[in-house]
């Protein structure tokens, strides 16, 4: 089953690299992995993405634990939780699709943010099911570039998690 | 004052009440030895090869419970170090290494003996560090100390720049130090440990099962007496011999591919498994799905989390140190009006007793040739049972483990979970070093001595009287055993040929040399050699170069699938 994990980490040089290590180091699935500092700069947080059995991701999270720079581990599907994920997609915008290529990001609630003779490029957030019908619904031929920046989660009303 | 990161470096050790630093210098390093050569409270060991530094280092460890320490240059003392790291890090042995780096200014850019150390060594530490600044050093050093002995020891690296060493900060080395993202669980969940208890004492088959967790938490005292007090069989894993009386009845021998025949059935039908500082580890239950039956209960004791249901699900987990938490089990256990069961306990007696009578460790005794087995049942004799003894990795290691019945923990020291060639000599001289006036022997064979030999001239200057028992089958005999048995007799590079006449090896380093043929012989060369108590003495025992390690269960098989020599 997917999983979304949240760290918080001390931001010390080579955290990420001993998250990423583990998780090769011991065959865990990653989807997606993103990383920054908090507000307080001393604690980086970051979101992944796995899948596994229960047996799995238990274990995951007890060897995250067990990495001495990591401060807390959360499993976001124990709860309620939202999950938002940023894309950046490049498209052809020329002659009539121009128009329509507006109609289909105003759909997805996309904002263009850069605007050139021949194309468009249009940013969208949401969950990750969201951004994958937006460029279901595109004409392959269209998109000449994608980027997306993985999840990041946070837990529903009180579920907070900090130090 | 300021002090300069080298002097800090030394400092540090000294407060620490480090005795031995095991290494090798180097021109990253040559700060560092400076220091050492102008002080007299550490005693520097010059080992020949810097695997040896950390395998001494952690020999010292393992025999005396205190930090091991070991410093080596950057590049290949680094890199040559490494083997050491990952050796410590399976058996969760604690270290503290320090490696010498190029200059801070040079990282990156392929200097010469630049090596990412710390890139290298992630994922077989329990930490690392690269110090960039002098005046996080001395704190580093004492997180380094505090995170490699604490919670599940294990092996911690310090890379130092050169430049970092000459570079000066006040020095101030805090008494205690507390990490928010480390505090282990040390107290065991009263509630668990109250379920742990009842189903013991409701328990109809009950075994103990205890690793090295015990020894490493300083348990075996504690542990004794909650197998005592509940009248249970118990056994113990590679790593755990010593945790509880080999001699005493209530031992069933060690478990796994080479565990005894009633070790390995009782694992197999007990209902109510005590785990005690073990990990359920491939070499210990075989196959996970054959060991698993629906009716038994499984009660860990570990102070890793993450080493509870890793392999194996079980039923009452118990996070803690396995040394408090057993007490807790005791008390509870001591006035408790509840009682196992006496006639269930006396029919799973007489059902072990029934196992036991096979005899499993068997073999001829009446053989012509020196049999291997022959060689450690009269080591233990002449050492009445009390000597330290190191191995290396092979058919000899797993016949040390089976024929010397260590009744003390801390006395067997092995590399168990990376199965290191070349542990056992270096290894014996941390041993010697933590207790000078014990004796030392090192169990080899003729393949494992040659991975470390150049160690014997560390033993000569430091004079450090080991006796290395060489079991020579001029055979890689556990590789050979397994292509005997899997692949055909198809001996593949398992014979080790042009082997040095190894008599004529100790006398070139100083030492005594024998070389032993007969059976006869066997217990007269022991007591010789055990009475040279100034020398190192190289025993040479020519030995059957077919015998076969029983019983044994192959890779993949279920515990209770052995082949037992009676079968062949």
């Amino acid at each position: 089953m997917r999983h979304i994990i949240s760290i918080l980490i001390e931001n010390e040089a080579g955290a990420l690299s001993r998250v990423a290590g583990l998780f090769s180091a011991r065959g865990y699935n990653i989807e997606s992995l993103t990383v920054a500092p908090t507000e307080d700069a001393s604690l980086s947080r970051m979101t992944i993405v796995t899948s596994g059995s229960e047996e799995v991701i238990e274990q995951i999270i007890k060897q995250l634990n067990k990495l001495i720079d990591v401060i807390k581990v959360l499993d976001l599907n124990e709860g309620a939780h939202i999950e938002r994920e940023l894309m950046l997609v490049k498209v052809k915008a020329e002659g009539e699709a121009r128009e329509e290529m507006k109609r289909m990001s105003d759909i997805f609630r996309g904002r263009i943010i850069d605007v050139a003779d021949n194309t468009y490029t249009i940013e969208l957030t949401g969950n990750g099911s969201k951004l994958d019908a937006f460029l279901e619904a595109l004409d392959p031929a269209q998109i000449l570039e994608t980027v997306r920046t993985g999840a990041c989660g946070i837990g529903r009303g009180a579920r907070v998690l900090r130090v | 004052m300021e002090l300069t990161g080298a002097e800090i470096v030394v400092r540090c050790l000294q407060e620490e009440g480090v005795e031995y630093v095991f290494g090798y210098p180097g021109g990253a390093v040559l700060y560092i030895y400076d220091e050492i050569f102008k002080q007299n409270k550490i005693k520097h060991v010059l080992v020949r090869h810097e695997q040896a530094a950390v395998h001494a280092a952690d020999g010292f460890a393992r025999a005396s419970g205190k930090v091991g320490v070991a410093l080596v240059t950057s590049g290949p003392g680094a890199t040559n170090a490494v083997t050491g790291i990952a050796t410590a890090y399976m058996d969760s042995i604690p270290l503290v290494v320090i490696s010498g780096q190029v200059p801070t200014a040079a990282i990156g850019m392929d200097a010469f003996q630049e090596v990412d150390m710390v890139g290298i060594t992630r994922p077989c530490v329990k930490h690392n560090f690269l110090v960039k600044d002098v005046r996080e050093l001395a704190l580093t050093l004492k997180k380094a100390f505090h995170i490699a002995s604490t919670g599940r020891p294990g092996p911690v690296v310090v890379d130092v720049p050169k430049d970092v060493t000459i570079q000066k900060a006040e020095f101030d080395y805090p008494k205690k130090i507390s990490l928010r993202s480390y505090n282990p669980v040390l107290r065991g969940h009263p509630m668990q440990i109250k379920k742990a208890v009842q189903l013991l004492l409701s328990a109809k088959r009950p075994y103990v099962y205890f690793g090295g967790g015990v020894i490493l938490g300083n348990a075996a005292d504690r542990l004794t007496r909650l197998v005592k007090t509940l009248g249970v069989p118990c056994t113990g894993t590679l790593m755990g011999l010593g945790g509880f009386p080999a001699t005493d009845p209530q031992f069933l021998g060690m478990l796994g591919m080479h565990g005894t025949y009633e070790a390995n059935m009782a694992m197999q039908h007990c209902d109510v498994l005590l785990a005690v500082g073990a990990r359920f580890d491939d070499r210990v239950i075989g196959n996970p799905e054959h060991f698993y039956q629906e009716k038994r209960q499984i009660i860990h004791i570990d102070v890793d989390p993450s080493s509870i249901s890793k392999r194996v699900r079980v039923d009452v987990p118990i996070v803690g140190d396995v040394g408090n938490v057993l007490e807790e089990i005791l008390k509870l256990v001591q006035t408790s009006k509840e009682r196992i069961d006496p006639a269930a306990l006396k029919t799973w007696w007489a059902q072990i007793e029934l196992w036991r009578a096979k005899n499993c460790l068997k073999y001829d005794r009446t053989s012509k040739i020196i049999k291997p087995q022959f060689v450690i049942e009269k080591l233990w004799e002449v050492t009445k049972g009390d000597a330290y003894i190191t191995s290396d990795v092979g058919q000899h290691q797993m016949w040390a483990a089976q024929y010397y019945k260590f009744d003390k923990p801390r006395r067997w020291i092995n590399s168990g979970g990376l199965g290191t060639m070349g542990f056992g000599l270096p290894a014996a001289m941390g041993v010697k070093l933590a207790f000078p006036r014990a004796t030392v022997a090192c169990i080899t064979g003729e393949a494992s001595i040659q991975m470390n030999i150049q160690e014997l001239s560390t033993c000569k200057q430091y004079h450090l009287p080991i006796k290395i028992i060489n079991l020579n089958n001029r055979y890689m005999g556990m590789v050979r055993q397994w292509q005997e048995f899997f692949h055909g007799n198809r001996y593949s590079e398992s014979y080790m040929d042009a082997l040095p006449d190894f008599v004529k090896l100790a006398e070139a380093y100083g030492h005594v040399g024998m070389r032993i043929e007969k059976p006869a012989d066997v217990e007269g060369a022991l007591r010789e050699a055990f009475k040279l108590k100034d020398q190192l003495v190289f025993l040479d025992f020519v030995t059957d170069q077919t015998e076969n390690v029983y019983p044994m269960v192959p890779g993949g098989k279920g515990l209770s699938e052995m082949i037992l020599a009676e079968d062949l």
